[in-house]
């Protein structure tokens, strides 16, 4: 008798069991605000990246198109991809003297592991994180980027006060 | 304690004898259910495994090789390449392992902010094992609901550490930048929100009779084989192995917390299945203890620009959300290290596989595997 | 009352007169086969389009997502250009094969799921073929797709298709009790194998009122079993995706796949079909005993529409209990049957036969 009791009240805290887990769907079901699905390209006017995210390396350029990278090459012996390439020139300063600056700032975001690294150790903060992610492109040679823009050059020192 | 000649006969009754006319099935390199590029070599009985193979390496990338050519700084962003869902805890213990080295010691808010990303690593970390164990027993609603909480607290790594996995924040003496100032609000907001969520997770799976069916009884662990295997993690704990190193061996702020070790006996796959949920909560406990009080102060200690450690052999363990983490360090007093040695918990994880699914069904084989929750990259580095 | 609600029979006996007074009888009834096989081809790929969106939806926002939005308005053709795409496929050929079995299994497939429709009344007068022995040719032609799908796993020379196929048929062998003892229950209150004897039967009052405990009770037992029978979770070991990949159909690309795909869902709608036909009166109006003018405004709504309405309504059902549950092991699968599901449905039939015969039904 005993195990005929047991089959029924085995049969019943299964079933009580299932209906427990089919209220949880149902209530999903019946309550579609709980949607939490992004549509990504439609809300692209709306999607703000944080301000930390890390979409690419940037070097900020002011409205003179001047950075302040001087191409000290630091960033490129502590990037562990060798995802940095920096290639500098030599040319005449105000003063006439040869001074070494930076021609290419050469940046492989394929190789680029995120880490921070360059960023951190940057002594003159010419580089930065940017916010842009949609790095998708058709040639793998797209994503080895100049950072310097054309034509741009070293922003003098601040004098500090 | 067993004598260790128990648990060598722990190991011996299991080795495998091959046959000619063995029925085998390869599970993976690519199947759902082995999370990853891991290929199991079944041999079956119909659909009874008779044995289990696991091959490893297909995505050997030679971390530890590569680690000898970097800086202690470097080295960081490799090991969250490891065990991705735990990269926190991966930096954490090469960052520990240097500032033991060099006897640093971090600022008390650098303490506080990485235990509470300690926590906040492991529940997203069980979130996803939640998830995908449901998918492997077929519930494939628990995977959205899993992801959907998962995606609270990435936001909140997003927001601080400007990426969502793979985060090398923690550098050997602190962290890389302060976190948000919206940290300690969000963690909070994310622990009220999830006691909400979890009684939805007990009703969905932990009550659920087929579930019951499924996993009670699935894969017995004793105690002296976790032992015997070096299972550590929810895991070992499932059996009964006292392992967490947060306990055992407690690094940064982690005797100073209140918080306990769950310990279960019965070790079958529910079991391992229980303690990570009870983790889970065990971990809430913790955010609340921690985000509220993390002190002012700065997010790293001063250390010269180069790390070089002295001369010597370093190791340091942490708990990862799949058991414990070794560090073996080498060093000649260069800044390159020496060697490096990864002791990685996957990795004998993995390889109790054979003996807890031997003489069951395919089907229990994918329970047990999903219940050790492995990671493959971890076991391969 | 029931004379209220437009029969489709005057629809049919039209054409019917009307193609017999252009062409000779023997021509006549060759174009009525033609035309009744083309429109079910139509329909049949409609629904199994339609229904494998509908699955898509309802799982996605139980699962707090938006589903298929891309392809056209909601992403209702979302399926079509799945469905074109599958058909531009490759059929890749299997090496060491079975190439005549490899090929014919879904067709036997398709071909189990699509006689099975035959005999189903879509509403009133809208029956293909309207046999004496309705259920138990439904029973009977339902169960012939396991043997493509057996077929499928053997001949594709894959052993995760051998497990998944011979899974299969474990399954179908036993459940097929629980369905045909299930249904008996109908057949013993309505006297009746008849399809549409059995809807006429209850225009007073649906059998799952009219029959009070054991018919709810047969009717569980019907949807658990008659769930397991057509593959789907939490009972879909034969294409246990984490453990066998996909199962029976691993090997199956392109267009041949898409036959098992449609088959499957097909299934799903003849078994939801005959539930609402059988338990909850099919096309029949919601009718409560002599409320006439209840009865009157329920007749209103025309026939076809109640019974899409309730068969939709039982497949809604299949779909919750499939994205809810984790799936069972073959041995609990079997256990299920064998312990709880056949004794508690023979017991059924002694119940019911013991109300029927002290008349305690409605």
């Amino acid at each position: 008798m005993n195990s005929i009791i047991e089959y029924f009240t085995d049969i019943y805290k299964g079933v009580r069991s299932l209906w427990a887990g089919m209220r949880v769907t149902g209530k999903y079901f019946v309550s579609p605000g709980e949607i939490v699905t992004e549509q990504y390209p439609e809300n692209r006017a709306t999607l703000k990246m944080e301000e930390r995210f890390k979409g690419e390396v940037i070097m900020p350029h002011d409205e003179n198109n001047q950075h302040r990278c001087t191409g000290c090459g630091i960033c490129e012996v502590n990037c562990p991809n060798g995802s940095i390439e920096i290639i500098t020139k030599r040319t005449p300063n105000e003063e006439g003297k040869m001074v070494r600056v930076i021609d290419k700032h050469i940046y492989h975001l394929a190789m680029c592991t995120f880490c921070e690294l360059c960023i951190k150790t940057c002594p003159s903060n010419a580089l930065a994180w940017g916010q842009d992610f949609e790095h998708a492109v058709f040639d793998r040679s797209k994503l080895n980027k100049v950072l310097n823009k054309p034509g741009s050059s070293l922003k003098k020192k601040e004098v500090k006060s | 304690m067993n004598s260790p000649i128990d648990m060598s006969e722990e190991i011996i009754k299991n080795i495998i004898v091959k046959e000619d006319d063995d029925y085998i099935v390869n599970m993976g390199p690519q199947h759902p259910s082995t999370h990853g590029v891991l290929r199991l070599e079944v041999c079956l009985n119909g659909e009874t495994v008779k044995y289990m193979v696991p091959h490893i390496g297909y995505i050997h990338r030679a971390i530890e090789k590569m680690s000898e050519s970097d800086t202690y700084k470097q080295i960081i962003h490799l090991t969250d390449r490891m065990d991705y869902l735990s990269a926190h805890m991966n930096n954490e213990a090469i960052c520990l392992a240097v500032e033991n080295a060099l006897e640093i010691e971090v600022p008390e808010r650098v303490k506080y902010i990485r235990v509470a990303l300690d926590e906040l690593s492991r529940v997203a970390s069980h979130h996803l094992w939640w998830s995908a164990f449901g998918m492997d027993l077929g519930a494939l609603t628990t995977f959205f609901y899993g992801m959907r909480d998962r995606e609270k607290i990435l936001a909140i790594f997003e927001e601080s550490f400007g990426s969502r996995l793979l985060h090398s924040f923690v550098t050997p003496g602190g962290l890389m930048h302060d976190v948000h100032p919206n940290f300690q609000k969000h963690i909070m907001e994310f622990v009220r929100y999830f006691r909400k969520k979890l009684p939805e997770y007990k009703q969905l799976l932990t009550d659920n009779v087929i579930f019951h069916n499924r996993t009670k009884g699935i894969g017995y662990m004793s105690r002296e084989t976790a032992i015997a295997f070096g299972v550590t993690g929810p895991s070992g704990r499932g059996s009964g192995f006292s392992c967490d190193v947060r306990k055992t061996a407690p690094y940064g702020l982690y005797n100073e917390i209140n918080f306990k070790e769950i310990l279960h006996d019965e070790g079958d796959s529910f079991t391992r299945y229980l303690v990570r949920m009870e983790e889970m909560e065990e971990s809430l406990n913790i955010l609340e203890q921690v985000a509220d009080n993390i002190p002012e102060g700065d997010f790293t200690a001063k250390m010269k620009p180069i790390v070089k450690l002295p001369e010597g052999e370093y190791y340091q363990r942490v708990e990862t959300a799949r058991g414990e983490l070794g560090v073996y360090i080498v060093s000649d007093g260069k800044k390159f290290p020496y060697r490096v040695k990864f002791r990685s918990p996957n990795f004998s994880n993995l390889f109790v596989l054979n003996t807890l699914a031997m003489e069951h069904l395919i089907a229990d084989l994918v329970t047990i595997s999903g219940s050790l929750d492995l990671v493959i990259p971890d076991i391969d580095r | 009352m029931i004379l209220d609600i437009y029969s489709f029979s005057t629809l049919t006996t039209y054409i019917d007169k009307s193609l017999h007074a252009i062409m000779a009888p023997w021509l006549a009834v060759a174009a009525e086969l033609v035309l009744i096989g083309l429109l079910f081809l139509a329909f049949y790929a409609l629904l199994g389009l339609f229904l494998v969106y509908l699955e898509r939806k309802v799982c996605a926002v139980m699962q707090n997502r938006i589903g298929p939005n891309r392809v056209g308005k909601w992403g209702i053709f979302q399926t079509v250009a799945d469905f074109i795409k599958l058909v531009t496929k490759e059929l890749i050929p299997i090496k060491n094969a079975d190439n005549f079995l490899f090929n014919l299994a879904p067709f036997i497939v398709i071909i189990a799921s699509f006689m099975a429709m035959a005999a189903l009344p879509f509403a009133k007068g809208l029956q293909a073929i309207d046999f004496n022995i309705g259920i138990f040719y439904i029973i009977a032609v339902s169960s012939l797709g396991i043997v493509g799908v057996l077929i499928a796993g053997w001949s594709s020379n894959s052993k995760y298709s051998l497990i998944g196929a011979m899974r299969s048929g474990a399954q179908i062998v036993s459940y097929e009790l629980s369905v045909g003892l299930s249904l008996l229950a109908v057949v013993v209150f309505s006297g009746s194998m008849q399809l549409s004897t059995i809807v006429e039967s209850q225009a007073n009052g649906w059998w799952i009122f009219k029959g009070h405990i054991p018919a709810l009770i047969a009717f569980v037992i019907y949807l658990i079993a008659s769930t397991a029978e057509i593959n789907r979770g939490p009972f879909d070991l034969a294409e246990a995706e984490s453990e066998l990949t996909a199962g029976f159909h691993t090997e199956y690309s392109g267009i041949k796949f898409a036959f098992f795909f449609l088959a499957e869902y097909i299934n799903m709608f003849i078994v939801a079909a005959i539930a609402a036909t059988l338990f909850f009166g099919g096309w029949m109006p919601l009718h409560i005993g002599h409320w006439e003018a209840f009865n009157r405004v329920m007749d209103f709504i025309p026939s076809i529409i109640w019974f899409f309405g309730k068969t939709f309504f039982i497949i809604y059902l299949i779909m919750w209990f499939k994205w809810t549950f984790p799936r069972l092991r073959i041995d609990q699968l079997l256990k299920l049957e064998w312990k709880y599901l056949l004794p508690l449905s023979l017991l059924n039939i002694v119940l019911i036969s013991f109300v029927v015969l002290m008349g305690w039904y409605f």
